[in-house]
């Protein structure tokens, strides 16, 4: 239909044409129409579902359900206010100089095309395609973490490179492996990678195939969901861009992989009529969760902090999709939604504090809320939401999430409160005195834009709060939907 | 002709494993890139024989499109590449050569090992090559993390591909053109930034070697 | 033991002894005339043997009598393994003994027995050669069974005969794994019978020799057994390759008609793989010793990956 024309045709447009006028200084600001633009549609496009239902698109190659329309909504919603962001913050990095004209060009295609690359993940219905955005969502982000140049952006560039390049082999390797199984029902044509169609003959699939693939599928996706011990390209890669390019790469694309994880793992389930699956996702979830929470003790550089926080929450989303069940999923649903909202809030403070600062050393970071109270407010209120303080919408999900896992998998309990305790700390521990405290920073050149920031913040506290009618049936319907 | 194919097909699967094997051993960069090109012209042929075999036409364009890609283009950039950068000829190993060897065999007999069940329910003609294409793709990711400098590590990355591919061809008979079209354009779009990339390596740190970008670590 | 397989092993043993010298004259005069040097004459290793025969022998003072006798032990050795490999026909009184396990241990006798012999003397160059020989045997040889292994997995049996019979007689197919073997065998026999890269025939430096150390202390007709020794080696080397890979053209029991064909197809066969011989080691440079392990070590890991590919295709 129409409107999903125009929710990928807009990135791609945007992207083609800020390759020209990339450098620009309205430059900007066309980056926040079009983003806008996808925005809009994608509301739209939510409209129609909730209206009439599930939809295919163009020869069945778009299948738009319940699971994906809020995702892509999410995704252009924080498009969008990361483009509101990234307006200011780019300027004054140009007056710092560390950006040139022709980066700048780089840096506002690149962004269209990785929004376009995402929506394209979550809205194709064709699993071999899903790769192909996948690795091209890869591709159009490495350009931009070694945008600066410096040795460590490089080194970051690199590995984010190399590692996701590798483990989205393993991808496609596992995508081959499935289109096998398929074929032996469906027969080999372009219709049998399509998700409807393997969903009805889930059964049909041949066990021995599929277990293997799942096995592939989830180091490939898993790789870039950030799952230990595959994760070490995600400090340094979220680390190193520029903060618009974090804010996106923590916000956004985790979730496009867990996305795609989930898809696989509803087919396997089905295949498999075992639970294998969401064994190992609870394993590797809770592996992940345990990890991240040990170098978040030791970190002293914030933005990577923040990075081991999201390879933490992503470790938990995948732990709640692996115990299955209606809360659970519930539960990660509602999870992926608010930590991409406050993760990226987080995100934008924290850009505009190491911009005054000069540095992303934690230590070197004091009393922003003297030179700048918004700053301040918004990273320490920023902080609590996501370590899990009520009323904040993490509070609900986490709190859904031990509960349930309290009561079927009391062995995990433990392990996830000592995590998330030692999480909360460290970070207390390292945020508080940037907050608060004495200071010698000068105030910015330009005003931030923080309205993105507060704004985040407010949809966080009403998720926690109360959740709208329809998103509600919304998590309720993506959560049947997933089974286990 | 026709009765030969299957063996031939597995005649060229085992070309490719030779080859990936020859590349963990080698120590020259020059000749890793020729290894590779014979690499891509073996799976040219086997997707060629396959299309003509099963009557698909598909694997014809498959078969033209890595031609192209891995047996014209990127040979082509790596060479440029390296005569741009003064690349040496020798290549540095994190860990020998004889037990990079081994543990490529190790390797092997696991791939072996994982795909001797599942072949057997293939319906293509050469499911016998998923063994041969797994060890293939685990064989390129052994020259991948042993390698320390940039250019091997790329050539890792491109015969992984090469190895993927090669299953996808004799397992399935190829996946669906679109797919086809969209690996192959990330597969192109990727070299292309590997290429920038490099050159931005060689700007910052005077030298391709990896060990240059090992210095964010935890502390 | 039917008189045609006597026939055709006594002609397989007389051909083994004649044109084992005249092997080594046609590579080294391909080698001569790809390095754009004057070839020294097909037939000069004949001259060679002539002329070593006439000459006295000339013994160490602390000479023990395995010194005296290894030439003619090695000299055996090595005439039996010609024997038993299927050349002319696979229908041989020997055949029986023709293991493929069976034949490599005579050339590990021969190795073991000439290794004692460099090192009786008591020189340096001597313990230096015998030494590097071990080296090189003790990890060429299980390369070798390997091959021959692969080769036997297809069929069914070590026999010699009953494998030539079966890649030779059998309907045309094409065995992937003997691609893989071929070339673990090409580095075998490179290294086995000290070739380029591994080792150079011609040179009597110190730092380069492995074969030639050996025979440094030998003389008159025992130098003369032992020359003629490693070229029957060689030809030995080239039937078994031939054998393994190349099998058309060898007679079957009870077709007399087919043996006569056999010996010029046999020539056809050796002439060509001498270029092959001769160009190889024309385009490579000699390798240092101590990547010669590395070297043989892949040859082994092929020979397995060739296993490997036979036990997942399904063969044997």
């Amino acid at each position: 239909m129409s409107t999903l024309f125009f929710v990928l045709g807009f990135p791609l447009l945007g992207g083609a044409v800020l390759a020209l006028v990339g450098h620009r200084p309205y430059a900007r600001d066309i980056n926040v129409a079009f983003s806008l633009g996808t925005f809009v549609a994608a509301c739209v496009l939510t409209a129609e579902i909730i209206a009439d239902g599930p939809i295919l698109v163009w020869h069945d190659q778009f299948f738009i359900d319940p699971l994906n329309v809020f995702m892509v909504t999410l995704t252009a919603f924080v498009g969008m206010t990361t483009a509101i962001f990234s307006r200011p913050y780019m300027r004054i990095e140009q007056d710092h100089g560390k950006m040139t004209p022709p980066r700048m060009r780089l840096y506002h295609s690149m962004y269209q095309l990785f929004s376009f690359t995402m929506l394209l993940g979550f809205t194709t219905n064709n699993l071999g395609i899903l790769w192909v955005a996948m690795e091209a969502a890869t591709l159009s982000t490495v350009l931009l973490v070694s945008v600066y140049r410096t040795a460590a952006s490089l080194e970051a560039a690199w590995k984010y490179f190399i590692l996701c390049g590798v483990g989205i082999a393993q991808a496609l390797f596992g995508t081959v492996l499935l289109y096998m199984a398929a074929e032996k029902v469906l027969g080999p044509h372009g219709a049998t990678l399509l998700w409807t169609n393997l969903d009805a003959i889930k059964g049909q699939l041949d066990p021995s195939i599929i277990t293997l693939a799942f096995a592939f599928l989830l180091i490939g996706y898993g790789t870039k969901v950030g799952m230990v011990p595959l994760h070490s390209w995600l400090p340094d890669a979220h680390a190193e861009g520029p903060t618009p390019v974090s804010a996106v790469l923590s916000g956004l694309l985790l979730n496009v992989a867990m996305y795609a994880l989930l898809r696989c793992k509803v087919l396997t389930d089905g295949a498999l009529q075992n639970q294998l699956a969401g064994q190992l996702m609870m394993g590797f979830g809770l592996l992940s969760v345990v990890v991240a929470t040990f170098f978040i003790s030791r970190q002293k550089d914030v933005k990577r902090m923040f990075s081991y926080s999201s390879i933490e929450h992503m470790g938990l989303i995948t732990f709640a999709f692996g115990m299955g069940g209606p809360v659970a999923n519930f539960a990660g649903l509602l999870h992926m939604t608010v930590h991409s909202l406050i993760k990226s809030a987080i995100f934008f403070a924290v850009g505009h504090a190491t911009q005054k600062a000069g540095t992303q050393v934690m230590s070197e970071i004091r009393g922003l809320i003297k030179v700048n109270p918004t700053i301040g407010w918004g990273l320490i209120l920023g902080v609590m939401a996501i370590l899990g303080m009520p009323p904040f919408g993490v509070f609900a999900s986490e709190f859904l999430i031990l509960t349930t896992a309290m009561r079927e998998q009391p062995w995990a309990a433990p392990f996830l409160f000592v995590s998330l305790g030692v999480a909360f700390a460290s970070m207390m521990i390292r945020v508080l005195p940037m907050v608060f405290g004495e200071t010698t920073l000068k105030p910015l050149a330009h005003p931030p834009a923080l309205v993105p920031v507060f704004v985040h913040l407010g949809l966080g506290l009403v998720l926690g709060l109360y959740i709208p009618p329809y998103l509600n049936a919304w998590y309720v319907e993506a959560a049947r939907m997933l089974g286990g | 002709m026709i009765k030969l194919a299957p063996q031939l097909i597995n005649l060229f699967a085992t070309l490719i494993l030779m080859l990936s094997f020859a590349m963990i051993s080698q120590r020259r960069v020059v000749s890793l890139i020729n290894l590779f090109t014979i690499q891509g012209a073996a799976l040219v042929a086997a997707s060629v024989l396959l299309g003509y075999v099963t009557n698909q036409p598909d694997l014809y364009v498959s078969a033209a499109l890595t031609l192209v890609l891995k047996v014209v283009f990127i040979p082509w950039m790596l060479h440029r590449v390296i005569r741009k950068l003064n690349v040496r000829w020798d290549v540095d190993t994190l860990i020998n050569i004889p037990t990079t060897m081994l543990v490529g065999i190790a390797l092997v007999i696991f791939s072996f090992s994982l795909a001797l069940p599942i072949s057997r329910l293939s319906t293509s003609m050469a499911g016998g090559s998923l063994g041969i294409a797994l060890a293939c793709v685990l064989l390129a990711f052994l020259m991948m993390i042993t390698r320390s400098k940039a250019v091997p590590q790329v050539i890792g990355f491109l015969s992984m591909e090469n190895g993927l591919i090669f299953a996808a061809t004799t397992v399935t008979n190829g996946m669906p053109m679109i797919v086809e079209f969209g690996i192959a354009l990330d597969v192109l779009v990727g070299v292309l930034i590997l290429g920038v990339f490099m050159f931005q390596i060689r700007e910052k740190f005077d030298s391709l070697d990896i060990h240059n970008l090992e210095t964010l670590k935890e502390d | 033991m039917s008189w045609l397989g006597l026939l055709s092993q006594l002609m397989a043993i007389v051909m083994a002894l004649v044109m084992a010298p005249l092997l080594s004259g046609w590579v080294n005069q391909w080698r001569a005339r790809l390095q754009n040097k004057s070839a020294p004459g097909l037939l000069q290793p004949y001259r060679v043997l002539h002329k070593l025969f006439n000459k006295e022998s000339v013994l160490a003072e602390h000479a023990s009598a395995l010194f005296r006798m290894v030439p003619y032990i090695v000299f055996g050795c090595m005439l039996l393994a010609s024997a038993i490999i299927p050349t002319l026909s696979t229908d041989l009184p020997l055949s029986p003994a023709a293991d493929a396990i069976a034949l490599v241990g005579l050339f590990a006798l021969a190795r073991v027995f000439i290794s004692l012999a460099a090192m009786d003397v008591g020189t340096a160059f001597g313990s230096l050669g015998a030494r590097r020989e071990m080296l090189v045997g003790f990890l060429a040889e299980p390369a070798l069974l390997m091959v021959l292994f692969c080769a036997s997995m297809i069929s069914r049996s070590t026999s010699l005969t009953t494998i030539v019979e079966t890649l030779a007689h059998r309907e045309l197919a094409i065995y992937p794994s003997l691609l893989v073997a071929g070339v673990a065998f090409a580095m075998v026999s490179l290294a086995e019978n000290a070739r380029v890269p591994v080792d150079n025939p011609d040179t009597h430096l110190e730092l380069t020799m492995i074969h030639e150390a050996m025979i440094l202390e030998y003389s008159g007709r025992h130098l003369a057994l032992l020359e003629w020794a490693a070229s029957l080696k060689l030809f030995a080397y080239s039937c078994i390759g031939l054998a393994l890979f190349f099998p058309w053209g060898v007679a079957e029991a009870n077709a007399p008609l087919a043996l006569l064909l056999a010996l010029p197809v046999l020539i056809i066969k050796l002439a060509i793989g001498g270029v092959f011989l001769a160009l190889i080691e024309t385009l490579s440079a000699k390798m240092r010793i101590f990547r010669v392990p590395e070297f043989l070590g892949t040859a082994f890991l092929l020979a397995v990956i060739g296993l490997l590919v036979n036990i997942l295709l399904g063969v044997g």
